[in-house]
């Protein structure tokens, strides 16, 4: 089964949207409160990091059905500046220090899996997946 | 390790009791509850869910809006989860660099070794405490072939890990220095290439550099902007600056050094510092040097490495034992 839907990510109340289209998503897989609060605080991140620094790009949320198991995929994207270090932005406190809120390390933590794909002038693509416990 | 269930079923527990009966032992419960829930990385937004959970099964009237407040909570408790699991991250990070720094100092303490030289008619106590791991300042004794014995004391401007990379440096370099080499002019002057050369600009090196020769009994010296040492004259009972002028290493490459001689009576002593001795604060200010003479003459009698021993141990207690640069004294007296 497949099942991907997206958000466009614009101005702030496009992220607002990203989360709602994360929480349903993950209410329907039957994630815990916790959990889809760490689902929606992750999208929250990646969204707002779009919307700062890429200016736009959007938020696709995908239900994975992988051996038996069932999990939520992030793929946040954009065509913005993207991510010269990016050893530096996955480093703690180096994005927090700032006030920016959680950050990448952040996102990382409060999913199962990360990655980031990311070329300079290009843009960045960020895939993140919570699996069902 | 305690499952997560088992830390629910805790919180429930605990929480019910409070609920039943409002007392400081069941209060005292929580704490200890929270200690474990650190122990076992529990987030705060789990705490929130295991309270809502207990609430849900407890009570079935259970207005909406409560359960609707603590959905809310659970969310604004999020940033906290995620500072705290990067401060947990952090402090594991804080804990590896701490041993970084501490093998690191071994690897220095080996580096920068030396033995201190036996020689006829003197008598020589070091000592050299860094303020804070790694120390800046740097002493070494060198003996050549006559049983001439160099004594050379450096202190970098600035302290730590930079200062202490840098003092290997001039370590390497003392070491490749040609053995006929060692008079004190000509030691500061190919320093002071090395140093010119090598190290970043805005690093200062100060250094003296003093031979000793026991056939003649005459101590030559040479300084790069070093904190003045002192001469002690047993004769006339009486110390003087042993004042040299120079200009610090690494600030010109063709810096020329004043050579000085001073012939040792027997009794005399040759005191030697890095600015971290006389830089001493105590409540009152700076330690005069005067003050720090006192404290020489009361330890006088002793032996070279007993007097700076002492030393030491009088100047730390009177800063509350917290050094704020690095600490290097060396004495030199010439036996009766």
């Amino acid at each position: 089964m497949e099942f991907q839907s997206c958000v466009k990510i614009i101005n702030e109340w496009d992220i607002v949207a990203a989360r709602q289209l994360g929480r349903n998503v993950a209410k329907e897989l039957g994630f815990g409160t916790v959990d889809q609060a760490r689902i929606t605080t992750a999208i929250s991140e990646l969204a707002r990091n779009i919307y700062l620094y890429a200016g736009q790009g959007r938020v696709c949320i995908e239900k994975l059905f992988e051996n038996g198991k069932s999990g939520l995929l992030i793929v946040a994207s954009d065509e913005g500046p993207g991510i010269p270090d990016v050893r530096k932005v996955m480093e703690d406190g180096f994005s927090t220090s700032g006030g920016l809120g959680a950050g990448l390390p952040g996102v990382k933590r409060l999913m199962d899996e990360f990655d980031l794909d990311t070329n300079v002038g290009k843009g960045t693509e960020i895939r993140a997946t919570k699996w069902l416990r | 390790m305690e499952s997560r269930e088992n830390l629910e079923e805790k919180y429930r527990e605990a929480l019910s009791n409070y609920l039943k009966e409002q007392t400081e032992q069941a209060l005292y419960q929580g704490q200890k509850y929270s200690r474990k829930t650190i122990e076992h990385k529990i987030s705060p937004e789990e705490i929130i869910s295991f309270h809502k959970s207990t609430l849900m099964d407890t009570y079935e009237d259970l207005p909406d809006e409560v359960l609707h407040s603590l959905d809310f909570l659970l969310e604004v408790m999020m940033g906290y989860g995620i500072a705290y699991r990067e401060h947990q991250n952090l402090k594991h990070l804080q804990q590896e660099l701490k041993s970084e720094i501490e093998i690191a100092a071994n690897v220095q303490h080996t580096l920068l070794g030396t033995n201190i030289p036996k020689v006829k008619d003197l008598e020589i106590g070091a000592i050299s405490v860094p303020a804070r791991h790694m120390n800046g300042d740097y002493y070494h004794f060198v003996q050549d072939e006559n049983q001439c014995v160099g004594v050379a004391i450096a202190d970098v401007i600035g302290k730590g890990i930079p200062a202490a990379l840098c003092m290997s440096m001039i370590k390497y370099a003392m070491d490749s220095l040609p053995d006929h080499r060692h008079f004190p002019k000509s030691v500061l002057e190919s320093l002071n290439r090395v140093v010119e050369r090598n190290v970043d600009p805005s690093m200062f090196i100060t250094m003296f550099y003093g031979l000793f020769d026991p056939e003649t009994h005459i101590f030559s010296y040479a300084s790069a902007g070093h904190e003045p040492g002192f001469y002690y004259d047993a004769d006339k009972k009486e110390f003087t600056d042993l004042t040299a002028k120079g200009l610090l290493l690494g600030v010109e490459k063709k810096t020329q050094y004043e050579q000085y001689e001073k012939y040792v009576a027997p009794g005399d002593m040759i005191v030697l510092m890095s600015d971290g001795v006389t830089e001493c604060r105590t409540s009152e200010g700076f330690i005069e040097r005067k003050t720090l003479i006192e404290f020489i003459e009361k330890n006088m009698h002793l032996s070279a490495q007993e007097m700076v021993n002492n030393i030491y141990k009088q100047l730390e207690k009177m800063q509350h034992f917290q050094l704020r640069d690095d600490f290097t004294l060396i004495i030199l007296k010439r036996n009766v």
